[in-house]
Parts: structure tokens; C-alpha cells; sequence
């Protein structure tokens, strides 16, 4: 039996000119107006927009280990009702992803479960204790070709191995993500350090222990010669620090989260722990001058940092609370919201920030590809005038620890395809892709 | 009001209905009258997430004149490495029986989230949470700030408020629950507040603090202050650099035997409080803490007179008129 193939009808083109789209065995096999197709399943696209599949570098996908908090399956169903056609899982699974073993049994999950391409990231120290590097080649050369290293959720804050992983990745055109936290500067942090956090009681984390991290790691990253990226830039100084980087010429990429863009510290005075992340929510001048930074071009990509947690680990006190929040299923809502709506940038630039270039940084090479003829059929239909109301318990991800539940967002993603088939329809999961 | 939480929120007219109410009940368990029935047949819970022995005795004392049924709870730590949530605690409380809760907790916050988590549907009374809040502590000290005033100035304590009154509060401000109570509750009653701490005890961002900051205590003391307000410090900060040694803390930030000295000498009555314990020869000197200018035995027995104004208040939805009939 053939594979199916489909027509999308008069789809507006990364927001601009109106197309008929035509995939056909997992490529864009046309693009044009007035596409005839017999026996195509016609997907009528009036008043969308078409994206290329989005790509997040930053998931936590939790498995293995964690499954109570999410699962591959869950983690990839949420990502493909977001839009998304590839997620990188972060590697603080339980095992920690330090091994050849561990990612090639993520990839092996990812593959099963056929909602979106799910590509491991690799420790860069071992059980992410920052002490020795992990088995980096041997994931480099794994079934799971692992290109992007993290220790997410802790720093690699010695700079002896953040100097030594830096070099030792180029040997396969890795990369490092540095989740960017002065560990002694945040011992005990709980929020933002600010007017906030003075009369909350709460103990501040400070932007200088992003900041000096991110100062430290470019001058480290131009002095060997590598590619750095930044995860989750928060605050203002960070962007100042990036926008020299980049002028110098330094090989550094930079993401922000949407919860960045758009939450405030002004949110703890709540104690509610659905705001507590890591991290944390800074002040309004830091939001603005990160939404900037996307518009300017000194912050390259979104990433999620898609953080599914159990009821209870948010369900208590502030202190004892897990940080994290969900992202994935309001990702380019919360986009189009802060970003969009707001004249920062275009539809393109969204294509930009959300798919091609994360996939350029992670060398995802079948992801993030022009919406073209001959490419991969990644792609992803936007109703950019729907309005809905975010409600957690409706959501694929096991994780209910979402900061945006009550809120109504702009944008409703109404198809996905990823390789050609659609995992997402009429805004609901369809199916997952099966390979051959 | 529905909550004890914080200072914060209280207006004028709560605080003043608070410290009336307070007034009343500082006459309760002397002479004749030894409790008031108004809490007969309610159940407050005892929730102490942290070692008080003081505030918790306190609290007892205020319930049992009071007349009300009192459930002890206690746990040291916080839930976070016990087995059982706080969640599950209070709502296995509550199901015995409760009418109140008051809760003492390491964990800034805690109270607030009793009070708005929709666990339980009872009201809170903030015993202390971490380095957030305690209202008792600054309702007490109000309070006893006010019998100062009302003593040096020869009025009535109903009704009065603490206007014109130079309070400086001195010590670790960064880990005080008890200094960031007062800031709120001592500006709503008038007063002027002088905060005296090195850079490294007080907040980094204090710039919307409705206060006047001090890093030198005899230039806060030369300012012209009617109380001073010596915080407990904990010698252990010391390890973590906040300050050099226990020397240079007393030298600099304590209340010596020097500077008493230099407060008697003004033709002034300063008043000297400390929410205790006092750690002698650290932040205070025997001299002052033994003074008649110490008001700090007396804060102590203020403590019960507050925290049943606060119980009754929230339990009975009364006022102080309730002791005080219109004239
Ligand atoms: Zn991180």
C-alpha cells in the first residue's frame, strides 16, 4: 500500500505568500498555487500558517528514571501537539545519559513512540557531577549520534573540564549547553534576587551567577575554538555579555525559554510553586530586554526547557518544591504572544529561532529544513487567530505543572507533519509515524 | 480579616483594632478575671514545623485564656525530608477537628500556602515562617512600643499610634522575619523606622523599604531614636562570611556597655527591646538588656496579650469594641 500523501490548500508561507503544499513519501514533492493531487487527502489550510516543523534543544523528556513525571510517548505526544517535529532530550534521566547505553536507549524509545524525531543530548560529566567527562565519543559514535553535550540542571562550573569538554567535542563538531549557574553563588537560591525576593524571605539567586558564568565560558569558548551554547539566558546583563561575544566573533549561540519572555518574580509573592524554575523569573526590565535580544538577534533560538513534574512535587511548600514548568503544548502561543503580537519579529523569524536554526546548532540535519520542494515534509499549520484558554488536565504531558493554566493564549497549532505524516490533526493528536 | 499572614497587609484601623484588643486581654489571668470563655468548644492546631519552645508556650498560654481546646503538632524540620507533606499533615489535622491553625515553619511562605492552597478552609495565624514574616512578634513589640510612648508621654495606650516614634532595628536584618514584620506594621502605625546592619545582613535590593538605612549603628543612634530593636545574630553566619568574627559584630553592630552609656546620657528615653532569646555579650550587653530601659520581659508578656487579640479576631469575627463598648 502506498504511503498517503497529502495537499495543503492555501497555507500562508512562514505568514507571507499563499501556497498549495503536496507531501508525497515523506517530502514536499510541491509547492504552488493550485496544486492538483488525485487521491491526495486534501487538508484545507485557508487563514493558516505554515511553519517549518519546530525543533526544541531543550526537553526534558525524564525517561529513564522519572516516569511518573513523563514519558518519551507523553513528552513527544506534547511535543507534537505544540507543533514540534524533533525535541532534544535533556540528560539528567535517571540513569543520567553519560553513556553510550543510556542514549541509545532513549533514541530506541524516541523511535518507538514515532510522534516527533527524539534526539538524546549527552552528559558532559558523568552522572553530572562535574568531575569527569562523560563517555562523549562514545555517544558521538552511538546509534543516537549524540552532537549536543549538557549537564542541564547543574553548571559545569569547573573551568578546567568546562575548558577540556569544549576541545574534546570538536572532534565530532559537538557542542557544549551550558546551563549557566555559579553553584556558590545559588547555594540555597529560591528566586530571583530582587526587590521581590528581600521582602518574600526568600533567598535570591542572583543574575550575576548567570552572568559570570556566560563571561567566563565565551572567553573560554574563543580561546579554544569551540561552539558554545547557552541554555536558557534570564537576564539583562546576560544579553549585554552575549552581544559583545557575538561582536567579537565568537562561536556562542544563546536560547531563551517563553516563560522568560513573559513571567515575573512578581508572580512568587503567590508562593505558589508552579512559578518556582530554575532559572528562576526575573523583573519586567529583564523580560523586555530578553524579548529585544530575539529581535536583535543576539539570542538565536527558543528552547522550552520543558520541565514535566509529579502533583506533589509541586503541590507543598515553596522551599521543598521542584523547579520547573511545562512548555511544550503552549510554546508558540506564548511566542506569538510576546514576540509576534508585539512587533519584536515576524512569522519568519519564528521559523528562525523555533526550527531552523536550533536544528542548525544540535545538526539535526533532516530537521529544521526550508519549506521547499525536495525537503523533508516537517511542517506544522497555525491558526494564528484562535484564542484558547491553557488547561493543564487537557494536555498530553503527565506533567499538570504549567504556569499558564486560566490563561488565554493566541494560537492554535491545527496539524503537524512530521516526515510526511501527520501526527497532529484538526489541533488533536492522529497517529504516530511508523517507519517504512 | 481572614488571616494572620504577614504586617503587610494589615491597615491602620487593623492594627489599631489588634493592639486595643491586645490591651484588653494583657488584664486577663490577673486578678479575678483568669480566662475568657469566647474560644469554649473550638480546637486551635499547634503547628510547629520549627524548634520555638517560647512562641509555642506563648500561643498555649493565649489559647488556654482563651478557653479554647488546643492539638499540639510537632514535627522539627520541615516536611521536605519527613515522609508526610504538609499537605497531608494539616488536612489529617483538620479532620480530627480544628477551628484555627497556627503554624511556625522554616520555610518562607508556608503559612500563605495553608491559607490559599485550598487544602484546608480554616483560618491561619503566621507563627513565624522562615525569613518571611512574624506579625505576633511585631504586634507584640508594637505594642510594647506603644505602653513607651503612652508612659513617656503620659496618654491612654487605646487608640494611640506610634507616630513620631524613632525605632532603630539592628542586626541581621537579611534573615529577619521578625525585622521585615516590623518594617510593615511600625511605618502603618506612623512610626519612623532606621534599619543599622552591615551590607552583607540586609537585602541587596531595600530601595522600596520604607526605611532609612544605616551601616554605622552610632551614626543611627546620633540620628535620634526613641527604641532601639537588637535582632538576634546567629554566630554560625560568621562561617558562611557575613561578618568577620563575634569581636567585630559586638564592636561594631552590638549594643555595648559604651553605647548604653551614651543613651542614658541624652536627656531622652530610649527604649531597649530584643524579641529574644539574647545571646548576652554579643548583640547586647547585660547592662542595657537589665536595665529599666529594657522592655524586654515586658514583650514577653505582651506576646500572650497579642496572640489572643489575633486568635479572638479570627475565630469570633469580633472587634475591640467587644471590650471597649461605645461611650
Ligand atoms: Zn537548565
Amino acid at each position: 500500500m502506498p504511503a498517503p500523501t497529502y495537499l495543503i490548500r492555501s497555507a500562508s508561507v512562514l505568514g507571507q505568500e499563499t501556497a498549495d503544499i503536496l507531501l508525497e513519501d515523506g517530502k514536499i514533492a510541491a509547492m504552488g498555487p493550485h496544486l492538483e493531487a488525485p487521491g491526495a487527502q486534501v487538508i484545507e489550510a485557508q487563514g493558516l500558517i505554515a511553519l517549518p516543523g519546530l525543533v526544541d534543544l531543550h526537553t526534558h523528556l525524564r525517561q529513564p528514571g522519572y516516569e511518573a513525571s513523563e514519558t518519551v510517548e507523553t513528552g513527544s505526544q506534547a511535543a507534537a501537539l505544540g507543533g514540534y517535529t524533533a525535541v532534544f532530550a535533556m540528560a539528567n534521566s535517571k540513569p543520567v545519559a553519560d553513556s553510550a547505553a543510556v542514549v541509545e536507549q532513549v533514541h530506541a524509545l524516541g523511535l518507538d513512540s514515532g510522534w516527533v524525531k527524539v534526539q538524546p543530548i549527552g552528559a558532559v560529566t558523568k552522572d553530572l557531577a562535574g568531575q569527569q567527562l562523560a563517555d562523549l565519543g562514545e555517544m558521538a559514535a552511538s546509534k543516537a549520534q549524540v552532537r549536543v553535550f549538557s549537564d542541564d540542571g547543574m553548571c559545569v562550573w569547573d573551568p578546567a573540564i568546562m575548558r577540556r569538554a569544549l576541545e574534546y567535542v570538536k572532534t565530532f563538531d559537538g557542542v557544549i549547553a551550558q546551563h549557566a549557574q555559579e553553584p556558590r553563588l545559588t547555594e540555597g537560591a529560591q528566586m530571583n534576587e530582587g526587590k521581590v525576593s528581600a521582602e518574600l524571605g526568600l533567598t535570591g539567586w542572583p543574575a550575576v551567577a548567570e552572568e559570570s558564568i556566560i563571561a567566563r565560558d565565551v572567553l573560554l569558548a574563543d580561546h579554544v575554538g569551540s561552539r558554545l551554547h547557552i541554555c536558557h539566558l534570564s537576564t539583562k546583563g546576560s544579553v549585554e555579555i552575549l552581544r559583545w561575544a557575538k561582536e567579537r566573533g565568537i562561536e556562542v549561540t544563546a536560547e531563551v525559554t517563553p516563560h522568560h519572555l513573559l513571567l515575573t518574580d512578581e508572580l512568587v509573592r503567590s508562593y505558589d510553586p508552579v512559578y518556582k524554575v530554575n532559572p528562576p523569573l526575573r523583573t519586567e526590565e529583564d523580560v523586555l530586554a530578553l524579548r529585544q535580544a530575539v529581535a536583535d538577534g543576539i539570542i538565536d533560538i527558543i528552547g522550552t526547557d520543558h520541565a514535566p513534574h509529579p502533583a506533589e512535587s509541586k503541590d507543598c511548600e515553596w522551599a521543598c518544591a521542584a523547579n520547573g514548568m511545562t512548555g511544550l503544548e503552549q510554546a508558540l502561543s506564548i511566542i506569538q504572544m510576546t514576540l509576534v503580537e508585539t512587533g519584536y519579529i515576524g512569522w519568519a523569524d519564528v521559523a528562525r529561532i523555533m526550527s531552523f536554526k536550533p536544528a542548525e546548532i544540535g545538526l539535526a540535519s533532516d530537521q529544521g529544513r526550508p519549506l521547499a520542494v525536495g525537503e523533508p515534509a516537517n511542517l506544522v499549520l497555525l491558526d494564528p487567530t484562535a484564542r484558547r484558554t491553557i488547561v493543564p488536565a487537557d494536555q498530553a504531558t503527565k506533567g499538570k505543572n504549567n504556569p499558564y493554566r486560566g490563561m488565554e493564549v493566541p494560537g492554535a497549532v491545527k496539524a503537524t507533519f512530521y516526515a510526511g505524516h501527520p501526527t497532529v490533526l484538526d489541533g488533536a493528536l492522529n497517529s504516530p509515524r511508523r517507519e517504512g | 480579616m481572614k488571616h494572620l499572614l504577614d504586617t503587610k497587609e494589615l491597615s491602620l484601623a487593623d492594627a489599631l483594632n489588634l493592639l486595643d484588643t491586645a490591651d484588653y486581654m494583657a488584664g486577663v489571668g490577673q486578678g479575678d478575671l483568669l480566662k475568657l470563655p469566647h474560644l469554649q468548644g473550638k480546637t486551635v492546631v499547634n503547628l510547629f514545623f520549627e524548634d520555638s519552645t517560647r512562641t509555642r508556650l506563648s500561643f498555649e498560654a493565649a489559647e488556654k485564656r482563651l478557653s479554647a481546646d488546643i492539638i499540639n503538632f510537632a514535627a522539627k524540620g520541615s516536611s521536605v525530608s519527613k515522609g508526610e507533606s504538609l499537605k497531608d499533615t494539616i488536612q489529617t489535622l483538620a479532620a480530627i477537628k480544628a477551628d484555627a491553625v497556627v503554624i511556625r515553619h522554616s520555610a518562607s511562605g508556608a503559612p500563605q500556602r495553608l491559607a490559599e492552597a485550598g487544602w484546608i478552609d480554616l483560618p491561619v495565624l503566621n507563627a513565624g515562617d522562615g525569613t518571611h514574616a512574624h506579625p505576633t512578634q511585631a504586634l507584640l513589640d508594637a505594642m510594647t512600643l506603644r505602653q513607651f510612648k503612652a508612659q513617656r508621654d503620659r496618654v491612654e495606650t487605646r487608640g494611640l499610634t506610634l507616630e513620631g516614634l524613632r525605632v532603630a532595628i539592628v542586626g541581621d536584618i537579611l534573615h529577619s522575619r521578625v525585622a521585615r514584620s516590623n518594617l510593615w506594621l511600625l511605618n502603618t502605625l506612623g512610626a519612623q523606622v532606621k534599619l543599622v546592619a552591615p551590607p552583607t545582613l540586609l537585602p541587596r535590593y531595600t530601595d522600596s523599604w520604607p526605611a532609612e538605612i544605616y551601616h554605622n549603628l552610632d551614626e543611627a543612634l546620633e540620628s535620634g531614636v526613641d527604641a532601639v530593636m537588637m535582632l538576634r545574630i546567629q554566630k554560625e553566619r560568621m562561617q558562611a562570611a557575613f561578618f568577620p568574627s563575634a569581636e567585630e559584630f559586638t564592636r561594631f553592630w552590638g549594643l555595648t556597655p559604651e553605647r548604653f552609656a551614651y543613651l542614658n546620657s541624652l536627656n531622652h528615653e530610649t527604649a531597649v527591646l530584643h524579641p529574644g532569646p539574647m545571646n548576652r555579650g554579643l548583640e547586647i550587653c547585660s547592662q542595657a538588656a537589665d536595665s529599666p530601659r529594657s522592655w524586654v520581659l515586658r514583650q514577653v508578656s505582651n506576646g500572650v496579650a497579642v496572640r489572643m487579640a489575633a486568635l479572638y479576631l479570627l475565630m469570633t469575627g469580633g472587634s475591640s469594641q467587644d471590650f471597649y463598648p461605645a461611650a
